[in-house]
């Protein structure tokens, strides 16, 4: 009794399950049914009931239908899909599986001009009501740039069931373009739509201002002339925010790399033309952590920065000491040769990479907080560019007091004023040397950490700093930190400022130019140390 | 009487130097030319235009021993001067292109109708006659380096500065001629020459006719240099480089001592440079790039600086080094070796190979008249 009973329960519950489950198919089914009438008629009911239907099939369906792509099987009366991209994959339209092996003597679902047009309005509402938002952004974006009339009505219907206030915003904006070009909108509306746009306030509104529908009130084509003027002032303000801030953006990339020179070169008057083989190995070491991260714990990759910056540090460090005592120490004094020896060390290291890398780039990947960008008045910054230029000032200002303030700081600036006092006053100068160049190096090395956050990482590298990195702390005035932090800056800026005049490489070699000839003014640099240090 | 006089001129290495150069000069075109292919002595145009080359290259080390050696004057930027020299040569021959261009355009270069030039810029205008190409291939670098000197030396930047700032010159001259706008042929450079003087260039005879104008424009450059070390002006410039400030007080205008000795010298490399194109068949932007002026630095490091000799034996051996080394399994070590270089010879050979042996065999000489000495003195005593 117990048995039937449960027998009973089991069937009903088993019936239920397939008469609901079919239910929701059923209608997407019969609407697609209707196709294969091949009347006009139930064609148009057909478009509207999927449209209507939200289901995830409908757009795949509605796409074919308008470009002459959705098929019909007379004999079946089953309907068929054929993809944009390959002409012989077959779909189901039914559940969108390709099949395998299509009957023979299909023919598309005809339609004429009207059904096409009401194809694309159902289209148009499908995306602006899709559920993911960055395709509702997207076709929001698409009507503002097409400014097609006809997708006024989906828009309507669309904005009433916005729930995300920035896409609201999206479509109310995409609204007030149609609306300005409509010759039956109300002065009302267009002046709503003037500064609804006004508010956008980038090129797309200026070239929607423009569009203002000839026949309007003169009110509306000034306010919206007005509107224009006042866009236009905004963004020639913003483009110049925004070059100030590539330029610094590109400051800090070049204070990043120099500040460890102007430690070897400026405060030890050491030429490491080694210096940009120290920024690539830092960036190497990045790319050798992030394999390590990627092998053994892939969820803690956000990680590998800052893990890398210590060990490049370190790393780049050792190196840098290890040719301190074993090229440079030999050639005080003899600051050309050194130079060259340096560059020897600089050609071997780039091939020792390349041999254990391999020439080509190696992929260093962004962690999250790295990536993406956010915007600032209507200026778009990227995560990446704002925190190196936190972490560049971030180093600078540890370097400042690391000088300032610790006993290694104090003994170099005592062998730095005054060599063979500082060793009368018991200072271990060859000791002092080793590791302010050590310490030159290390910071080399966390530039190369962040660079290579955004440059390719090559045994190519650091040649494409160094020749730039000396500029900076000649420029700044060798031997002052400041110095190197202004004249980074001011490189930067009006590098950016003169690119978009001139073009990047004009720009960069105008920038040379003057600062040759800057040096010929004040061969000492910006903020040139006085007094006897300066007598070599 | 003039014999002794010219003789009187060189030390020993430069006669040695002067001898086997006037060989090379006639013994390798006519081996070339006249004898038989699978002769022993026969030396094959391959071979011909390599070592052409290599003497280009010692002019431009001679002309940098000029300005380092004996002027104290490190300049990272001399391969400027050499590609400028370059392209003034390069600008000639494509001129003499004419119709034969891929185009058949007979007024402009190629390059020029693929960027849809209509004519020719003002600074081609008289490339297509040899003397004024000629003239310009000597001027355009001492000109050049005419004005940055006047501008250097006179605010006295010295030292390491002067270096940095030569290399920004030559970096910006890179960055420049690789434009496609500035009407040089842009990152493809100048290339696909017919012919030079009316002779093709590809022909054996018109390469060992250059080979021997690179050998005899090493000796006159060599003989220029050395008078000018030697004569009483060589004595300021070694007293500059040795303490400029002193010379300075002693009432010398040291910067023009500096200005003049860097110029020739640009003009020497420029001229190497117009050899160097017509025998390589090609002159592009990558000659400008500073690390090909840092590698001449090194041949001179390696010959001896100060030497004149050494510097155009040290581009010879280093450049044939390079080859060796770039052409066998051994590729992937040259730079190895070539860092190794630079480090070895700034740490333990800093007078370079000739030098070194120069100071070798003083060193005996003066051993020697010891040993005689102290032999006498013995003698003298045992009486």
């Amino acid at each position: 009794m117990i048995q039937v009973r449960a027998f009973c329960a089991a069937v009903i519950s088993l019936f239920a399950v397939l008469m609901f489950a079919p239910a929701a198919q059923a209608d997407f089914a019969s609407s697609l049914a209707r196709f294969a009438q091949d009347e006009f008629s139930e064609t148009a009911l057909a478009i509207d009931e999927i449209a209507a239907s939200g289901d995830s099939r409908a757009q795949q369906v509605l796409e074919a239908l308008g470009s002459a792509r959705l098929f019909v099987d007379p004999a079946s009366k089953k309907v068929y899909w054929r993809a944009a991209t390959s002409a012989r994959t077959i779909h189901d339209a039914a559940n969108g599986e390709p099949v395998v092996d299509p009957p023979a003597g299909l023919q598309v679902v005809r339609i004429n001009n009207r059904l096409r047009g009401a194809t694309l309005n159902a289209i148009g509402a499908l995306t602006l009501m899709a559920p993911d938002p960055a395709r509702r952004r997207a076709a929001a974006e698409s009507i503002f740039k097409s400014r097609d009339a006809s997708a006024l009505a989906p828009l309507e219907a669309a904005i009433k069931v916005e729930k995300d206030p920035s896409i609201a915003t999206l479509f109310a904006q995409a609204r007030a373009v149609l609306m300005l070009a409509a010759p039956q909108a109300t002065k009302d509306q267009q002046l709503e739509a003037i500064s609804i746009l006004r508010m956008r306030a980038d090129i797309g509104a200026i070239a929607a201002l423009r569009s203002t529908n000839a026949s309007a009130d003169a009110d509306v084509k000034a306010l919206a002339a007005d509107a224009v003027t006042a866009i236009e002032a905004r963004l020639k303000l913003m483009s110049h925010v925004q070059n100030v801030w590539y330029g610094l953006s590109l400051g800090s990339v070049l204070l990043l790399a120099a500040i460890g020179l102007a430690i070897t070169f400026g405060v030890m008057g050491v030429i490491n033309m080694a210096h940009g083989e120290m920024v690539m190995l830092g960036a190497y070491t990045t790319f050798v952590v992030q394999e390590v991260f990627r092998a053994y714990a892939p969820d803690w990759f956000d990680w590998s920065l800052p893990v890398a910056l210590p060990l490049a540090f370190l790393f780049t460090g050792l190196v840098g000491i290890a040719i301190e005592r074993g090229v440079i120490r030999f050639l005080y004094g003899r600051p050309l040769e050194t130079l060259l020896a340096t560059w020897g060390v600089s050609l071997i290291l780039q091939q020792a990479v390349r041999t254990i890398f391999g020439p080509s780039n190696r992929e260093v990947g962004a962690p999250s907080y790295m990536s993406g960008a956010f915007d600032l008045f209507g200026l778009s910054v990227t995560w990446g560019r704002m925190w190196i230029i936190v972490f560049t000032l971030f180093v600078f200002v540890s370097l400042l007091l690391a000088l300032k303030h610790t006993s290694l700081g104090l003994h170099m600036r005592a062998v730095t004023q005054n060599r063979r006092m500082a060793s009368a006053m018991g200072i271990r100068t060859p000791w002092v040397d080793a590791m302010t160049f050590g310490l030159g190096s290390g910071l080399a090395g966390i530039a190369g950490v962040a660079l290579s956050q955004i440059d390719n990482v090559s045994p190519n590298l650091g040649q494409s700093y160094i020749i730039d990195s000396f500029m900076v702390v000649v420029f700044g005035g060798v031997g002052n930190l400041w110095g190197t932090l202004v004249s980074a800056f001011a490189l930067g800026v009006a590098n950016k400022f003169l690119e978009p005049v001139a073009g990047a490489v004009l720009a960069k070699i105008f920038i040379l130019v003057l600062l040759i000839l800057f040096i010929q003014k004040r061969p000492r640099g910006l903020f040139a140390l006085k007094g006897r240090a300066v007598e070599a | 009487m003039i014999a002794k006089v010219f003789f009187e001129r060189y030390d020993r290495a430069g006669l040695i130097f002067l001898g086997v150069m006037a060989t090379i000069a006639i013994f390798v075109p006519l081996s070339n030319l006249l004898l038989p292919t699978d002769s022993f002595l026969h030396v094959p145009t391959y071979v011909m235009s390599l070592v052409g080359k290599y003497l280009c290259y010692a002019i431009l080390a001679l002309s940098l021993d000029l300005v380092w050696g004996y002027c104290g004057i490190l300049s990272l930027g001399h391969g400027a001067f050499f590609a400028l020299g370059g392209y003034a040569m390069g600008m000639y021959l494509m001129r003499q292109i004419g119709s034969r261009g891929v185009y058949g355009n007979p007024d402009l270069p190629d390059f020029m109708v693929f960027l849809n030039w209509k004519e020719i810029p003002w600074f081609w205008y008289g490339f297509d006659m040899f003397p004024f190409a000629l003239l310009m291939m000597a001027l355009v670098p001492g000109l050049l380096a005419f004005l940055f000197g006047w501008l250097a030396f006179r605010s006295r930047v010295t030292g390491v500065y002067l270096s940095i700032i030569t290399q920004a010159m030559t970096y910006a001259l890179l960055l420049a001629f690789f434009r496609n706008d500035m009407g040089f042929g842009g990152n493809n450079g100048l290339t696909d020459f017919k012919d030079i003087l009316g002779f093709n260039i590809q022909a054996q005879g018109t390469r060992a006719a250059l080979f021997f104008a690179t050998a005899l424009l090493l000796i006159l450059s060599y003989m220029l240099a050395r008078w000018m070390v030697t004569t009483a002006f060589g004595k300021v410039l070694v007293a500059v480089r040795d303490a400029e400030s002193r010379t300075r007080f002693l009432g010398y205008r040291v910067e023009h001592f500096k200005l003049l000795v860097f110029t020739v010298s640009a003009a020497m490399a420029g001229i190497a440079g117009a050899l160097y194109v017509p025998q390589v068949g090609i002159i592009n932007p990558s000659e400008f790039s500073p690390a090909n002026s840092i590698e001449a630095v090194i041949w001179v490091a390696v010959g001896g600086r100060g030497t004149l000799v050494g510097a155009a034996l040290g581009a010879v051996v280093v450049n044939f080094l390079k080859t060796w080394f770039t052409t066998g399994f051994l590729a992937p070590y040259w730079l190895f070796m070539l860092g190794a270089l630079f480090i070895g010879v700034t740490l333990a050979m800093p007078k370079g190979i000739v030098g070194t042996l120069q100071d070798w065999s003083a060193r005996r000489r003066e051993r020697a008249t010891y040993t005689e000495k102290s032999a006498q003195k013995i003698a003298e005593q045992g009486e």
